[in-house]
């Protein structure tokens, strides 16, 4: 798509992000703009609705100082595209795909259209290699597979930036000595949350694998539109060109989202749940989709991307509807976190639903599904136990409850807490959990079959 | 004489274009040098609203748009099932083959513009006239729907090739037993004193019901495997059903399990807006899994339809009409069809998206006024139904949609109008859900209009009894959600032992029978008789235990006495096999003694 660059001077109306251009013929929906202020200052932007001689033009860097006279509006005739190469691997780069680390110029393999386009579902290859990130409340119970995107739902304060670089450190799959290269993008975060990324990819040694795209929350919102597709256009090739295993790490969606309210809101779009677009849903989904693996190709795509929860509410929009597009998510509480456990991660509201493809005899081991589902059994009775018991007192259960009490406490202590550093391996995890689940009478699990009781329950296994 | 046309805007998925005076509604069109496609959702002067099925980034003012004369239609015909269409009726494996000739190394996405034939016209079909032996008379009055022969379309499918509707006469001539392709000739037709040739396919506009002779009551279950379905909450076949939950609580797996374990001859599964890699799941798997009723690979009677959630969003809306129109097309044929939408909240949103670009007026959480009808045009596109034509032939449409509530709230207006137009409401929990309750069909707010209707079959095909053991196990589990509010004020010690025994009962049957895990290769499907058995397993001993608690013995001693049978009658569910009932019976009649014992030592 190519069609040269025209360059018009008519801005009618310019309001929120928006400029509204007359008397501009031949200008494709979606094109990339480039915005020239009579002091000479160039913006970018793109093309969002486009009538016989009418162009709104969404400018990324904001309209503060743009003037309706003198102002130059220049349409490029392309789509918005980023350079793409393996050279982009430790180097860092705005929220454009830009740059900025004084480094030499990229030399660009390709350029590709930020927006991607949609993987066919049929060239698509299913998920099913186990990750290992030594965390076992994830290895146990919320399994990690290549390609999968699972997202971190957290509330501000707690500690997902902590929890996201400790799997990026640890994830392994197991008998493949190589490690996953990371495209990092920050989307409208504080200056010391991306400090302590780039920080940690440098201890690590970790950061000549790692491609950082970065807009801060200083830096214009528009660009945070366009900042996780960069960020993904760049992952898209190294998966499927050059056949490495990517871990992509979005953070923070809520940013991204707010961003998008406010186009929207400057469009006067008709909106739906809290002001947010109703196509909110579909432009996540346009972002969460491009992960995964495909067929006759070695490389994936997994994708971590972290979302705050305004309030710690889990039915917000933004974790709402994320929540229907990953597969699967893992939310950290508030309440374990005041209660010193680390990684605060509330069990019960986490899900992966691509575990039951990744675990099992061959991937980590023949009980780890039993054993996961009693896991949850147990302490879902344990926790329902513990408000009980707060209101009628623990005297007024009966004696197997209060072994569930005990079951939950010893779960959160041994099994959930663990070390920032401290990478388990599958078996020591599951080890744990039987530790733990042998404290039950043996009549009450329920979710596991006779033989892997006979084999792995501690009481069998001394003998 | 087609109409032609040029762009004026473009706004995301909609287009507008002027110089359209003669364009129907609903016409399809090809959209701009790319020819994408679309179809005009509303007419003002000589300008068409077009929703285009394809991204439009790109596309420009001034570029022509071109009407094809006839509404948006899919190809009815052998070669459909087994197959993957995107939400046009393309075929998925032939856009990437078509986009891996030009560019290899893109093969893997999906481009704009690509035009594919839905269903093979070149392969060669196997046909043969007549059906059942009886050859059509040449000379004789056929009639829209009647069968002239057929083709083993799958090792599971005979596809039955009808006179397509609006065609009536006398047969002149008919082709031979033989290998023909779509575009043969297999049959003339004389029709008003003209020839009218017959060909294996013919196109059908999605947005139109297929005509039938009459429609009737449902009568006999949709046999889904799936304990808490069948026994609490049936599905008839020709019913409809909303699966409403969260993200998270299971839609999706209660879904495939629908569309794995169901005695339906043809499933059409539709992944509206939904995630990529659950198709491939699908497409994956079910070639390796067997279908139980007939040990096939389930491919082989599966069709999927895929406009995933990055899929242009335009598309999403007719992949529901598609869907239902190629399920129409096999329940014509005297099949049972089963239908699964996931999910109608996704096509909602589509419909809103729509209207929002279109300008319409927001009603519900900006929903378009028209959404209730809308829902209620597609569920009453179920049904079970006489066919058209001879021989007769009985089949039927069952829909199932799942509906994807914000925030997991049934109030909101995609639940609440579905609500109003199905009659099977499998509510799923996110607190069951959390607790890794699967399959999460919260009991207490769930509902199958169909009991009635089916218990006939279950009183002729498994046991008289059915209903009275449904029925009862229904009761405990109300009770004990009752008894529950209690708990929670005061624990459970200070019950009266009965409703300590309800509280035990109630635990039995949402471990033992209510919860199945759908990835256990013996829990996940259980046969009606297996249902039973372990019915009958949980509430027999119920009986016993409540006539012990009557003589005075406290449930804590009757716990005590049972043990570890307690765990084999919870774990018969995946210990014991649907081939081996027997061992139900014994385990049954074992927990009975252990009763009897107790009752003899203490009585």
């Amino acid at each position: 798509m190519s069609y040269g660059v025209r360059e018009y001077t008519r801005v009618r109306e310019i309001k929120g992000p928006l400029l509204i251009v007359e008397g501009v013929s031949n200008v494709a929906y979606d094109e990339i703009v480039e915005v020239e202020l009579a002091s000479g200052e160039k913006r970018r932007g793109r093309v969002l609705d486009v009538q016989r001689g009418v162009a709104v033009v969404q400018v990324f860097e904001g309209t503060t100082g743009i003037t309706t006279t003198g102002t130059k509006v220049r349409f490029l005739g392309r789509p918005l595209e980023i350079p793409v190469s393996e050279d982009m691997l430790g180097r860092i780069f705005n929220g454009l795909g830009e740059p900025i680390d004084n480094g030499p110029p990229i030399v660009a393999e390709d350029e590709r259209d930020v927006n991607g386009a949609p993987l066919n579902p049929s060239e698509r290859a299913y998920p099913e290699d186990f990750i290992q990130t030594g965390v076992s409340a994830i290895d146990g119970m919320n399994t990690l597979v290549r390609g999968q995107k699972l997202p971190i739902f957290s509330g501000s304060g707690l500690p997902h930036n902590v929890l996201a670089a400790q799997i990026a450190r640890q994830a392994t799959v197991r008998g493949e000595e190589e490690e996953f290269a990371v495209v990092f993008a920050a989307i409208g975060i504080k200056y010391d949350d991306f400090i302590f990324f780039k920080k940690f990819f440098e201890e690590t040694g970790a950061l000549n694998r790692v491609a950082m795209f970065v807009n801060l929350a200083d830096e214009p919102a528009m660009i945070r539109l366009v900042t996780p597709r960069a960020a993904l256009t760049l992952a898209e090739y190294l998966a499927y060109e050059r056949d490495m295993h990517v871990l992509v790490i979005l953070t923070d969606m809520t940013n991204y989202a707010e961003a998008l309210r406010e186009i929207s809101a400057a469009r006067e779009e008709v909106p739906g749940r809290q002001g947010y677009p109703g196509y909110l849903y579909s432009d996540l989904a346009s972002i969460y989709e491009r992960a995964g693996r495909v067929k006759g190709k070695n490389g994936s795509i997994t994708q971590m991307p972290i979302l705050t929860m305004p309030n710690d509410d889990i039915t917000h929009p933004i974790p709402d509807l994320t929540g229907y597009i990953t597969e699967g998510q893992i939310v950290l509480s508030r309440e374990l976190y005041n209660r010193g456990i680390y990684p605060p991660i509330n069990v019960l509201m986490s899900l992966s639903r691509l575990m039951k493809e990744g675990i099992g005899p061959g991937k980590t081991r023949e009980d780890h599904a039993d054993v996961s589902n009693q896991l949850y059994a147990a302490y879902s009775r344990g926790v329902e136990l513990r408000s009980l018991a707060a209101v009628v007192g623990e005297e007024s259960l009966s004696p197997v409850d209060r072994k569930y009490l005990e079951f939950a406490d010893l779960f959160e202590k041994k099994f959930l807490r663990q070390g920032e550093r401290e990478n388990r391996t599958i078996e020591q995890t599951l080890d744990i959990a039987w530790d733990i689940l042998s404290i039950l009478p043996e009549e009450e699990l329920t979710n596991i079959k006779e033989k892997h009781i006979k084999k792995y329950h501690p009481k069998y296994r001394g003998a | 004489m087609a109409v032609k046309g040029r762009i004026v805007r473009i706004s995301g998925p909609l287009v507008v274009a002027e110089g359209m005076q003669d364009a129907q509604m609903y016409e399809m069109v090809m959209v701009g040098e790319d020819k994408l496609i679309g179809e005009i959702t509303r007419i003002r002067g000589d300008k068409a609203f077009i929703q285009v099925y394809e991204s439009t980034t790109g596309l420009k003012p001034g570029e022509p748009v071109e009407g094809t004369g006839a509404p948006l239609s899919v190809w009815l015909g052998p070669g459909i099932i087994g197959n993957i269409y995107d939400g046009v009726q393309r075929p998925l494996p032939l856009i990437a083959q078509t986009i891996a000739e030009k560019a290899p190394h893109r093969k893997m996405f999906i481009e704009r513009g690509i035009h594919v034939d839905s269903i093979p016209r070149h392969k060669k079909w196997h046909f043969k006239p007549g059906i059942n032996g009886s050859k059509p008379e040449i000379g004789g009055k056929v009639e829209a729907g009647d069968v002239i022969g057929t083709v083993p379309e799958t090792s599971l499918i005979e596809h039955r090739v009808m006179i397509p509707p609006g065609i009536r006469g006398r047969l002149k001539w008919i082709a031979e037993e033989g290998e023909y392709t779509i575009e043969d000739t297999i049959a003339v037709v004389e029709q008003d004193g003209k020839e009218v040739e017959v060909k294996m396919a013919h196109r059908w506009p999605v947005r139109i019901p297929r005509p039938y002779k009459a429609k009737l009551e449902p009568s006999l279950p949709l046999v889904t495997g799936v304990r808490i379905i069948d026994t609490f909450f049936p599905m008839a076949k020709g019913g409809t059903g909303a699966v409403p939950g969260g993200f998270g609580t299971g839609k999706t797996v209660t879904l495939h399990s629908l569309a794995q374990w169901s005695d339906a001859r043809v499933v059409v599964y539709i992944g509206c807006g939904e995630r990529g890699n659950e198709m491939t799941e699908v497409l994956e798997r079910f070639p390796e899994y067997k279908d139980p009723w007939t040990g096939k690979p389930l491919m082989e009677r599966t069709i999927l339809i895929a406009n995933t959630s990055n899929m242009p969003v335009a598309a999403r809306e007719a992949s529901i009409y598609v869907g239902v129109t190629l399920a129409e097309y096999y329940r014509d044929m005297g099949y049972d069809v089963l239908l699964v939408a996931d999910s109608t909240s996704r096509w909602a949103e589509a419909l809103r998206e729509i209207a929002g670009r279109l300008e319409e007026m927001p009603a519900e959480e900006g929903y378009p006024s028209y959404l209730a009808s809308r829902l209620a045009e597609f569920y009453e596109r179920a049904g079970r139904v006489e066919a058209l034509g001879s021989p007769d032939r009985h089949g039927s449409v069952t829909i199932v949609g799942a509906v994807s509530p914000p925030g997991g709230d049934f109030t909101e207006p995609v639940t609440s109008h579905t609500k109003r137009f199905i009659r099977v409401f499998w509510a799923l929990d996110t607190k069951l859900a959390y607790s890794r309750h699967y399959p999460a069909i919260n009991w207490i707010l769930s509902y199958s209009a169909y009991v009635d209707l089916v218990s006939d079959w279950w009183h002729k095909n498994v046991d008289p009894r059915w209903r009275e053991y449904r029925d009862q196990a229904m009761e405990i589990l109300m009770r004990e959600d009752e008894l529950q509010d209690i708990v929670r004020l005061v624990g459970t010690e200070s019950l009266d032992e009965k409703d300590k025994l309800i509280l035990e009962a109630a635990r039995m049957l949402k471990d033992g029978f209510l919860k199945q895990n759908a990835f256990d290769p013996i829990d996940a499907f259980a046969t009606p008789e297996k249902q039973f058995k372990l019915l009958q397993l949980f509430i027999d001993f119920y009986r016993k235990a409540l006539e012990l608690v009557e003589h005075g013995i406290p449930v804590a001693k009757i716990r005590e006495a049972v043990g570890r049978l307690y765990v084999d009658m919870v774990k018969a569910k995946f210990e014991i096999p649907n081939d081996k009932l027997e061992e139900i019976e014994q385990l049954k009649a074992k927990a009975l003694k252990v009763l009897e014992e107790l009752e003899t030592r203490t009585g």
